[in-house]
């Protein structure tokens, strides 16, 4: 995998990982060049397009789309099968994610996408396992940094 | 300094976390740029504290601005601070401000080495952990040197966790500094086979990408790989590794053909969307890469097919898509197979999805043949009425182009039909594409002379619809077709009908508003209809209609001259002044109608692309001689293929030169052959002699392309391309009966009907489609399938009644014979209907069987399974395989497929076997000798699955054989009742075998140190190739080919217990001949036994 962006449908970037060393520059142009392809897409639309020598394998949660960029050879339903494990995997973490979670507290999300990818390779299939890691690993941060995923944010979910 | 302290906690208080910063920015949305700015300020100064907390708060929110969009580039200082801060939680965040804003181009990077050489280290997991995630993004090529070094010891930590993030990251390693790649590799090879099945999977991954950038270096793991394969249950690992196979096969056929039989046998297995997707793909491209010179894998094909058609079938969007994209890769070397089920993609190009439509359209192109070409086009000309947003519009233009143009205009049996669809097309609103349709309408007209009459009364209606055309401005690229128009009606004037109207029509004042291109061909044709015009009426006498004629030219002609364009004008004045002339000789009376066709005499004839060759040579004419010797060797090459279009003009100066003497001529010839032969890069020419023609050149001797054409040609009014469906399915009929009259063999598998009674007889009800693959199926042992689903696509396997066709093939043959009967019969009914006329049998059969055998009769390796039957009954079929691994000295797993016949639904199955002293069940723990072990699944009526049991053993050297019984409960609507199958379970000493490559050197040194018994056997009355021998006794022996020269091989494999074997396996006339050495002198005598009875049936 070459990159992953979570955006919203308004189009604000919520979360990126870039796998390929690209500069910034670069890397803000192609975000906001798939953000635009992916959302003038109509929602009965097919999750796979071909861009550049990529292909890009997107699909949304709610108002969040995960957009993955992938290689030619690669397998589009497999990584269809990643997103959706990430976010399972967020839905475990958070108890039923919402766009929110993830803006408030990106830190964890990316820290949960690190447990399960590392170089754009899947390195644990296993939810368990990625929950057991980062649980063990917020264990280990202090009492006062745990109040993330308290249910401090439930107004949030309730205005959104 | 405590003051210091205090001080900052109490500023901490005041600070924003992240949670305040979002909020914040959520809560300036109309100033949000003023907002951040003051934010990046209070960070600045944060970061100026000492506190290491503050600093982390810091850093975390400019992360979360760096996703934004704002630079943070000056504080990877910071950064760094916060990266080797000891407390994790802080250490944490640094590493991921980190690995989201650090490139190879932020110079501090090289500060961080002895850091995370520390955190590497470091006694805590999770700060390895996330040392090494932080390093992926990361890794630069200096910080790749200097690390490989503690990551590779990593790759040996206790930790499963961090063993799997370190393998993983060795690939970003490898990549950054290959030289890592060498002393690494032996590590991660060892890591193929880590007890836990994350570091495996992770060490699967990379080598999979490894291979993939350059598989040849990795061809040696592939029994590896291959043994990991037939093991493995976890999706992601299975998918990875097929994937490397397809990166291998093109480096090597035979890898290929041994993965065909498994990974088919996963298609058929798997539910996993994802893996039959991959193994699809896979087979394809195998099948892409064995093409040439191997036998038709029509049977995987059609499976592939056929699982295809299933993804294509089903609801969800993705699974469409991708079943028509895999389709397209098979399209372009099985188009047959594709072609069957074109019903399904032109259901596609209904699809709301654009995407999808597109992709149909894609596979249309290798769909047509002569029959369907003219059902295909009428469906999408409904689509271009239909289409909504002209990309997708132009797009099913130059399909329809594309498709009907394609090989020639091959498909096209009626071009009166293409016209009229050309002609249809151009009233497509606001297409680019008018000179495409122009180009083609200009291409048939010239080239198919029969066709010309009614073309050009297309054209002159078209003409004269012209105003039509050009109304809009919109329509600017349709008007591209006038062009094709008025050459056609001028050139071709003759066919006219009212030559008369369609001057009038060409020379109307509406005319000059197209572009000047355009205009210009008008004015040109209008000449060309001006002298045949003159002509017919000079001949029927009518003096004063072509006075009236010459007026109008006249009269109209001077609009043209005023034009803009260059080439109108100078046309048109010089014709104006040309038919002011003709005016005046025609007051006098004198006829000029042939003059003025004599501008235009002369008939234009397409030239076949070889004709040339036809042209005699003239007489002492030496094509071979120079006319000037060549400067130089270089030149005169890089010269030689020009002469080809200069050869003409090279004749007419030869003839003008003055003769050199023969004797010369000879000389310089001799040189020249001479000088050619030594040249390694002159391509000589084959040496056919040119025909020579016994009389003069002359036109009637250039091959004119005359496309036959069998149809009536004279449609009244303006046509319908519907209606030539209609008359094309006529003629087809008609030419069906004289067909059977003649008794023609010849074969009409594609006739509509016939072939849609074979689609049904072979295809599963489309409800048994498969649903979306749901998350949990991946990475579960999921191998149950519908049985119908199985067999619907077997079904459309064709025959190999091979005697070596696993059993559950034999079932299918046997139905197969059933279905051709039947088939058979109808084609024998219908043909007596049609001819009434008795034909033997035998004649029959010979018609019908290639059709379905297409060529698979000379397939050179039968496909091979390594699954026999164990026992069988009513309700249950058992076949079984075994599987012996290298690191279980004395274990070989047991895999049975247990594979429900019956209507009852088969639960509480238990397998026992009576151990032997030798041979020994794994039970679960607790369990006495005498207790079965469950089967851990249930079959539902006509269901399939496998199940593994481990048995243990002491020694291999001889073949063992265990008496066992299947117990289980069948129930079907009149109850439950207890069965029970007996079966005996052989494990042969083959089956403790495992294929492993040997090099030539180290399998001549092993036969040196003369530690190997000796012992051989010979088998008379083999009549297969040696190629096929060798591979039976590797597919069922597990051995691995050394060497082999001409029909004589060495051959190597491999014992659980480290037994070598080598064997030297020798061809005669009709015998073969097996010497054996191996460590073990029973098992070398039980191997030999054994491959003598499978020598035996060769």
């Amino acid at each position: 995998m070459q990159f992953m962006l979570l955006f919203s449908r308004q189009g604000k970037l919520r979360l990126q990982k870039w796998y390929v060393p690209l500069s910034d520059k670069e890397k803000k142009k192609i975000t906001r060049e798939l953000v635009q392809t992916v959302l003038a897409r109509k929602p009965k639309m097919c999750s796979f397009l071909e861009w550049r020598d990529l292909k890009i394998v997107y699909k949304r949660y709610a108002s969040l789309y995960f957009c993955c960029a992938i290689e030619d050879q690669d397998n589009e339903l497999i990584t269809l099968e990643i997103i959706h494990r990430y976010v399972e995997l967020l839905d475990k973490y958070f108890g039923s994610v919402c766009e929110l979670d993830i803006i408030f507290n990106f830190e964890k999300a990316y820290f949960i996408l690190d447990e399960f990818l590392l170089g754009g390779e899947v390195q644990e299939t296993s939810k368990k396992n990625v929950l057991k890691a980062i649980e063990q690993a917020d264990l280990l941060q202090e009492k006062t940094e745990n109040i993330y995923h308290s249910k401090h944010f439930h107004w949030c979910k309730k205005a959104y | 300094m405590a003051l210091k302290m205090v001080k900052g906690s109490i500023d901490r208080m005041f600070d924003k976390n992240l949670q305040d910063l979002v909020r914040g920015i959520r809560n300036h949305k109309e100033d949000e740029a003023k907002y951040i700015s003051q934010c990046i300020d209070e960070i600045k100064q944060e970061l100026k504290q000492d506190n290491i907390a503050v600093k982390a708060n810091a850093v975390c929110k400019l992360t979360y601005l760096q996703m934004l969009g704002y630079d943070i580039s000056w504080a990877a200082f910071n950064i760094i601070e916060v990266m080797s801060a000891s407390k994790f939680t802080f250490k944490r965040i640094g590493y991921l401000a980190a690995s989201q804003c650090f490139h190879e181009g932020t110079d501090v990077i090289m500060l961080t080495t002895n850091q995370i050489r520390k955190d590497l280290s470091s006694p805590s997991q999770y700060d390895t952990g996330v040392a090494l995630t932080g390093l992926s993004c990361f890794v630069t090529p200096d910080l790749a040197r200097d690390l490989a070094n503690d990551i590779m010891t990593l790759m040996s930590h206790t930790k499963p966790y961090i063993r799997k993030k370190a393998v993983l990251i060795m690939y970003k390693v490898f990549l950054k500094y290959p030289e890592s790649l060498r002393p690494a590799f032996p590590r991660l090879k060892e890591k193929l086979e880590d007890p836990d099945p994350g570091v495996q999977s992770a060490a699967v991954n990379v080598i999979c990408e490894l291979a993939r950038r350059n598989p040849k270096n990795y061809l040696s793991l592939a029994p590896l790989f291959f043994k990991l394969m037939t093991s493995s249950t976890n999706n992601w690992v299975l998918i990875k590794i097929i994937k490397l196979f397809g990166a291998l096969t093109p480096l090597e056929p035979r890898l290929g053909k041994k993965l065909i039989e498994p990974l088919t046998n996963l298609i058929h297995s798997t539910s996993a969307m994802s893996l039959l997707y991959e193994c699809v793909n896979t087979v394809i491209a195998v099948l892409i890469s064995l093409s040439s010179g191997m036998p038709n894998h029509s049977a995987s094909i059609q499976l592939c097919v056929q699982k295809l058609r299933i993804l294509i079938e089903d609801s969800d969007q993705n699974l469409k898509y991708l079943g028509l994209l895999a389709m397209s890769k098979i399209l372009k070397t099985h188009p047959k197979s594709v072609q069957s089920h074109k019903d399904l993609i032109l259901q596609c190009l209904d699809d709301k999805d654009e995407s999808i439509r597109l992709r149909a359209l894609d596979l249309l192109y290798g769909m047509v043949s002569k029959k369907n070409l003219m059902e295909i086009v009428k469906k999408l000309m409904t689509h271009v009425d239909k289409a909504e947003g002209t990309t997708y519009r132009d797009e099913l233009l130059t399909k329809i182009i594309d498709i009907c143009s394609q090989s020639n205009y091959q498909y096209i049996t009626n071009f009166e039909w293409y016209i009229s669809i050309l002609v249809e097309l151009t009233r497509l609103e606001g297409t680019r594409h008018g000179h495409l349709i122009a180009a083609q309408m200009l291409d048939v007209a010239i080239r198919v002379k029969a066709i010309r009459r009614f073309a050009v009364s297309q054209m002159s209606s078209l003409l004269d619809s012209a105003h039509l055309v050009t109304s809009s401005t919109q329509r600017n690229g349709i008007c591209e077709v006038l062009y094709a128009a008025a050459w056609i009606c001028g050139e071709f004037s003759e066919h006219l009908q009212e030559p008369h109207q369609t001057l009038e029509a060409m020379l109307r004042p509406k005319v000059t508003t197209l572009p000047g291109h355009i205009q210009a061909v008008y004015v040109q044709n209008v000449v060309k209809l001006y002298a045949s015009i003159l002509q017919q009426q000079e001949q029927a006498a009518e003096a004063e209609a072509a006075q009236e004629v010459t007026q109008l030219m006249v009269e109209r002609l001077p609009q043209f001259v005023q034009s803009a364009d260059l080439e109108v004008q100078e046309r048109a004045s010089c014709i104006l002044q040309l038919v002011k002339h003709v005016q005046k000789l025609q007051a006098k009376g004198v006829p000029v109608a042939e003059e003025v066709s004599a501008l235009f005499a002369g008939e234009l004839n397409p030239v076949a692309p070889k004709a040339q060759k036809k042209v005699p040579v003239p007489e002492g004419l030496d094509l071979d001689a120079w006319i000037n010797e060549p400067p130089s060797d270089s030149e005169s090459e890089d010269e030689k293929p020009k002469a080809i279009f200069h050869d003409e003009e090279q004749r007419h100066v030869r003839h003008r030169q003055p003769e050199v003497d023969e004797e010369e001529l000879a000389r310089r010839r001799e040189a020249r052959k001479l000088e050619q032969a030594n040249n390694p890069f002159y391509i000589k020419s084959s040496p056919s002699p040119q025909k020579r023609y016994q009389d003069a050149p002359g036109v009637e001797h250039i091959p004119v392309v005359q496309i036959d054409l069998s149809v009536p040609l004279k449609v009244p009014g303006m046509p319908m391309s519907d209606q030539y469906v209609k008359l094309e399915e006529e003629r087809r009929h008609r030419q069906r009966l004289e067909k059977d009259k003649k008794k023609r063999k010849k074969k009409e598998k594609e006739k509509k009907g016939e072939d849609l009674d074979f689609w049904l007889s072979t295809t599963p009800p489309p409800a048994t489609t498969v649903p979306a693959p749901s998350t949990e199926e991946i990475g579960v042992h999921a191998v149950t399938t519908p049985k119908d689903e199985c067999e619907g696509s077997k079904r459309e396997e064709p025959e190999d009644e091979d005697d070596d066709v696993e059993h559950d093939q034999e079932r299918k043959s046997s139905r197969h014979k059933k279905k051709k009967h039947k088939k058979e019969k109808e084609e024998r009914s219908k043909d007596k209907k049609k001819t009434k006329k008795k034909q033997s049998e035998r004649e029959e059969a010979t018609a019908v069987e290639p059709v379905e055998n297409g060529a698979a009769e000379e397939e050179p390796i039968p496909p091979m399974s390594s699954y026999c039957l164990l026992a069988e009954n009513s309700y249950i079929k058992m076949t079984y395989d075994i599987q012996a691994s290298l690191q279980k000295d004395s274990q070989v797993t047991v895999s049975i497929i247990l594979e429900n016949q019956s209507s009852s639904f088969l639960k509480n199955m238990e397998l026992n076997v009576l151990d032997s002293l030798n041979t020994k069940m794994a039970r679960p723990e607790g369990s006495s000798v005498h207790d079965g072990v469950p089967v851990p699944f249930q079959l539902p009526p006509g269901v399939s699955n496998e199940a593994q049991f481990v048995f243990t053993i002491q020694s291999i050297v001889m073949a063992q054989k265990l008496k066992g019984t299947l117990s289980f409960i069948a129930k079907d609507d009149n109850g439950a009742t207890h069965e029970k199958l007996d079966f005996r379970l052989l494990f042969s000493c083959s089956s403790y075998l495992i294929t492993t490559p040997c090099y030539s050197d180290a399998f001549a040194k092993l036969l040196e140190s003369g530690d190997l018994c000796m012992n051989s056997i010979k088998v008379d009355g083999t009549s297969m190739s040696f190629h096929n021998l060798l591979a039976k006794i590797c597919f069922h022996h597990h051995f691995s080919v050394v060497e082999r020269v001409d029909s004589c091989a060495s051959m190597y494999s491999r014992s659980i217990q480290g037994h070598h074997v080598c064997l030297l396996v020798k061809k005669g006339e009709n015998s073969v001949s097996v010497d054996g050495k191996c460590s073990d002198a029973t098992l070398l005598s039980s191997l030999l036994e054994e491959m003598k009875a499978t020598l035996a049936q060769c």
